[in-house]
């Protein structure tokens, strides 16, 4: 054991075993009608047992939470270059937007007369969207990209059902985000998966050899998971067109192609957004987020409603498609996340988009230049908005995985890059750092990770033992498994 | 590391024969790649299996592997003990972490089986 | 350059880094026949003084229930938010951060879920529970695809009286799966049980029911999960878990798994997203959950702490094999919850759910008083209930509404057998004073 600082740690002791049973933080409040006889009008279901809830006054509530957002780690305590998340800054104005009454305190079914500004902005956002993927028609419903990735898939089932077969298979990379195939399992649909060839794109060989009748559809992240443009992109989704199917693009790496590429004009059918990524949108430590599906005018009618709409008069309406293939969610979509994405459009408007896509691609291959004597370079060639490095040679010449660099980027206080993903690149770390960080952050990364690779080569064990000066040090996952505790309980008297 | 008496298979499984019954576990390479096991997930007593088809699962904290096993037959006793305590499979590999027992149908098949040379060669490649 | 903070000169510098002319010159490995080559039809950026005053005149057009007294549920509540609730979910430790896959600096995401776990354990009485789905919608979806997994059976049982929404929703994601779903008729405003007897059988994975129902009435959970556990199918029940101060745990009627909309838990209502999908079950299904889990567990040092467990079941380790697609949760909502949760602690829970019965029971009698309107059913309920209206619907809701007033939903929009169905939801917020004149209101049409 360490030498323990005075100091209590700032998180461990759960909410639970903190104050009294006399301890109240908001009141009860007041009943001003006659109170019913509860066991009576609810047929016997009143509760014998109260549930077991914490008991604090505010000011510990209010500590308790402050302490452990002081354990946290968010894109405004440092730098965050997770690849394949795009941890963009998160404007503030657009948490003020999305908290005003007008929007926070409206409720789902209401005459739309009563909520036209929340419908014109939902309006406004599909339009910029579809702008944006080069595809005509938008919906907002989906509450993730996982979410999106389902719902355009069924939209793309239901063309082909349509058609009069829904088909069998959907192709993917082995680069592919893992909730690819998850969404595909989920719609019906079996998986093939395709290797990368040496330049990091699609194997246009496996390709062909996998392309039949029995296909429904592509699905491709363009740019890929390596951060590299497949340059064949027009050729393989003409390939798929030739055999019927419908070619879907992960649209988890727009952020690197907004105002200079559109996945509509690249051949792709369909496409997710996840404006937490490109559009700045919270994280919030796992979400909510939101995946809007934008598709080509032959899959619009199957979209999942209800879509805002402008209706002839000026106004705004609600309306779902008329073959739509139902809903994927209850009520509007995400709203509150909608308006962020929306304040965050009209910020910097086309051309800041532009802007910012170009800032994010010069970013990360400046990083690259930086990195790569020290670091693997599995792919040397421009990328686009991240790039991947390999650790191998630390793990051979020292011992030295991925997962140290990363622990040991925790003590110098940043973020780590994304490890072991992709999963065809060995020892990966993926590196994001996108636009709104400044130059002097990105030399000062370059620094330390340069020094992380000088500590490798003289103390390894320095960096198998990272990170120290965290709340706390690496935990024991196994360990979390074989005694599971999930859920605090009280314990027995 | 790899007990000469056994035979391999090229997803890592060893078999042992005892009796005319196929005693079936993984390789010591395997679970170091697993790292700790926390999950052994395993066929009913009574079960079929065919050669080459996945017979259960075994898991890391972050991993998932699909168990296949080597030979056909009819599976005849399962490891319960591996149920409340998967960390069996680092420790002793060869031992107390065997899986699964078989009445093999086709004793042929271990002829196709790796003796511990080729695996180690075979190995040797893989690392 | 909006949030772009790199200046000219270190632009400039970074180019001759990178040996490009420009940065545009970056992009020219994308082959020029999908390069855009026209900016994009958006309109120019704003400053941030001007993008305020633009936010605020489109929030200016909506009505909300800051100023409307607001009798609108189905789903989706104005309960009172503590102030606490936002002042804790404003921090950017929490709302700026990823997915707590790095545990050392994601103690604060990771035990608030931990403890978001353990206080939906305590109000359904389940054992396990996730760290949030997307909406109750897709919870419902998540439990009955569970439910298929643990039993090996492909179809469903839905209650009628399920959110109309949900059922849509579950009848989308069932229609791709290949899984029946069969949906179980009312009688008096709850479950018909005879007839659920009769559309159970050994095929069934699941019966699907939600108490309160979409009408607000209480259902026969005991009888249910008595027929549904005699067919050897496992019981999904949905809950509104602000109610379960009061309102019997739905585990002590039987229920396999519990799932529920958490908007009502400290959530803003905006415009019906983001919500908070609940979702608990028995332990013995936790291979087979959906979502992220927060174990706890302690580190090298023997320090207590938290991590994300049991990622096997997930996506990104067993891709199509997984347990679902999803990846994120609503973890903001889930903190959400949690710090309303502790902030009015048992009590305060118990007195919110009283507030809201007693209102509605209130608010209804004195409808009926009126002779405008007519009770459907006489099945027990809770803080939202149906009454029929003796005119048209939509012409009281809109003189009611030029008084200040939502007044119920219209639930002919969701089916038209239900045609002068008005669905009547009452929060603690909602005053004597402001139900009386409510009343008042309607009586002089």
């Amino acid at each position: 054991m360490s030498e323990r600082p005075l100091r209590e740690p700032l998180t461990g002791r759960v909410i639970f075993e903190m104050g009294s049973p006399d301890a109240r933080c908001v009141e009860a409040p007041i009943i001003d009608v006659p109170k019913p006889d509860l066991s009576a009008v609810l047929g016997g279901q009143l509760r014998q047992t109260p549930p077991v809830l914490p008991q604090v006054a505010e000011i510990d509530l209010a500590r308790h939470y402050a302490h452990l957002a002081e354990a946290n780690f968010g894109v405004d305590n440092g730098f965050y270059p997770l690849g394949s998340c795009t941890m963009k800054y998160n404007p503030k104005i657009n948490e003020w937007a999305c908290r005003l009454p007008g929007f926070a305190g409206t409720h789902p079914y209401q005459p739309t007369e009563t909520v036209q500004g929340v419908l014109e902005l939902m309006v406004g956002l599909q339009e910029a969207l579809a702008e944006v993927a080069g595809l005509p028609a938008v919906t907002l419903q989906p509450a993730a990209g996982a979410h999106g990735e389902l719902t355009g898939l069924m939209c793309i089932r239901a063309y082909h059902v349509a058609n009069g077969d829904p088909r069998k298979r959907v192709i993917i990379t082995d680069s592919a985000h893992g909730t690819n195939p998850a969404s595909v399992a989920m719609c019906g649909y079996e998986v093939t998966t395709i290797p990368s060839n040496e330049r990091g794109g699609v194997d246009l060989e496996a390709l062909r050899a996998a392309l039949d009748t029995d296909v429904a559809a592509l699905m491709l992240t363009n740019p890929n998971t390596l951060g590299l443009f497949d340059e064949n992109i027009r050729v393989i989704t003409d390939a798929t067109h030739a055999v019927g199917a419908l070619a879907y693009c992960d649209g988890a790496n727009m952020n690197a192609i907004m105002g200079k590429a559109r996945p509509g004009d690249m051949g792709f059918d369909a496409l997710h957004i996840n404006l937490h990524k490109t559009f700045s949108t919270p994280h919030g430590g796992g979400g909510p987020g939101a995946g809007p599906v934008a598709v080509r005018d032959i899959l619009a009618p199957y979209l999942p409603g209800p879509l805002a709409a402008r209706l002839g008069d000026g106004a705004f309406g609600l309306q779902t498609p008329e073959r739509s293939i139902g809903r994927v969610r209850s009520f509007n979509g995400n709203v509150g996340v909608l308006v962020r994405a929306y304040a965050y459009v009209r910020a910097l408007g086309g051309e800041g988009l532009e802007e910012a896509s170009e800032q994010a691609v010069l970013s990360a291959n400046y990083l690259k230049e930086k990195l790569r004597g020290a670091y693997d370079l599995p792919y040397d060639q421009t990328c686009m908005h991240e790039f991947v490095l390999s650790g191998k040679r630390l793990r051979k010449e020292f011992g030295v995985h991925a997962l140290d660099v990363a622990k040991r980027l925790l003590d110098y206080g940043y973020h780590p890059p994304t490890i072991y993903f992709p999963l065809i690149v060995e020892e990966a770390i993926m590196i994001e750092p996108t636009e709104t960080e400044g130059k002097q952050t990105l030399d000062r990364f370059v620094e330390i990770m340069l020094r992380i690779a000088e500590e490798a080569e003289c103390d390894p064990d320095l960096l198998h033992g990272a990170p120290y000066d965290t709340p706390v040090r690496r935990l024991d996952e196994a360990g979390a498994i074989k005694n599971l505790d999930v859920a605090w309980r009280p314990k027995e008297v | 590391m790899y007990p000469k008496d056994l035979k391999y298979d090229c997803e890592h499984e060893w078999v042992k024969v005892e009796g005319g019954v196929a005693i079936i576990g993984i390789s010591h390479f395997a679970q170091d790649q697993l790292g700790e096991v926390v999950y052994v997930d395993l066929p009913l007593a009574g079960d079929s299996v065919n050669a080459g088809e996945s017979f259960g699962e075994i898991e890391s904290v972050k991993s998932v592997s699909e168990l296949f096993s080597p030979v056909t037959g009819e599976i005849v006793e399962v490891n319960d003990a591996l149920g409340d305590a998967p960390e069996i499979v680092n420790e002793d590999p060869y031992g107390e972490g065997w899986m699964i027992k078989i009445t093999m149908s086709d004793p042929s098949e271990l002829d196709e089986l790796m003796a511990v040379d080729e695996y180690e060669a075979f190995i040797a490649e893989e690392a | 350059m909006r949030f772009i903070p790199v200046s000219c000169t270190e632009r400039d510098d970074m180019l001759e880094t990178v040996d490009a002319t420009s940065a545009d010159a970056l992009f020219d490995v994308i082959p020029s026949d999908v390069r855009l080559t026209r900016s994009l039809d958006i309109p120019g950026g704003m400053g941030e003084m001007e993008l305020a005053a633009h936010l605020e005149e489109l929030a200016g057009c909506n009505r909300h229930a800051g100023d409307l007294v607001s009798f609108l549920g189905g789903g989706c509540y104005d309960h009172y938010v503590p102030a606490v609730v936002d002042a804790v979910l404003s921090k950017p430790e929490f709302f700026t951060a990823y997915t707590p896959y790095q545990p050392e600096v994601s103690q604060g995401t990771l035990q608030a879920i931990y403890e978001f776990q353990s206080m939906i354990c305590a109000l359904t009485g389940m054992d396990i529970a996730n760290a949030s789905l997307y909406d109750g919608a897709t919870a419902l979806v998540e439990g009955a695809l569970m439910a298929a997994r643990v039993k090996k059976r492909r179809s469903f049982v839905v209650a009628t009286t399920m959110h109309p929404e949900w059922r849509e929703t579950l009848a989308t994601y069932c229609s791709v799966g290949s899984y029946d779903v069969a949906e179980c008729p009312a009688s008096g405003g709850t479950l018909d049980l005879k007839a659920l007897a009769a559309l159970v059988s050994g095929e069934t994975a699941a019966v699907l029911v939600s108490s309160p129902d979409f009408y607000g009435n209480l259902e026969k959970l005991s009888q249910v999960a008595r027929i549904t556990h005699d067919a050897g199918a496992l019981l999904v029940v949905s809950v509104n878990p602000v109610l379960l101060g009061v309102l019997e745990a739905p585990a002590a009627f039987g229920a396999d798994i519990v799932v529920g909309e958490g908007q009502p838990l400290g959530n803003s209502m905006s415009f019906g997203g983001p919500g908070l999908g609940v979702f608990a079950c028995r332990k013995e299904f936790l291979r087979a959950m959906p979502g992220r889990i927060v174990g706890r567990t302690s580190d090298v040092d023997g320090r207590p702490g938290f991590v994300l467990t049991m990622a096997t079941r997930e996506q990104h380790i067993r891709r199509e094999k997984a347990t679902s697609n999803i990846c994120s949760n609503h973890a903001l909502n889930a903190l959400a919850a949690g710090v309303y949760l502790a902030s009015v602690g048992p009590v305060g829970l118990k007195g919110i759910g009283e507030a809201c019965i007693a209102k509605a029971h209130f608010l209804r009698e004195r409808l009926l008083g009126t002779g405008c309107f007519t009770a459907p059913w006489d099945a027990p309920f809770a803080n939202e209930f149906a009454l029929r209206y003796d005119g048209e619907v939509a012409s009281m809701q809109a003189a009611m509404l030029s008084d200040g007033f939502l007044a119920g939903l219209d639930l002919s929009r969701f089916n038209a057998d239900d045609g002068g169905l008005v669905l009547f939801a009452v929060t603690e917020k909602r005053t004597r004073a402001q139900m009386e004149r409510f009343v008042e209101g309607v009586t002089s049409l």
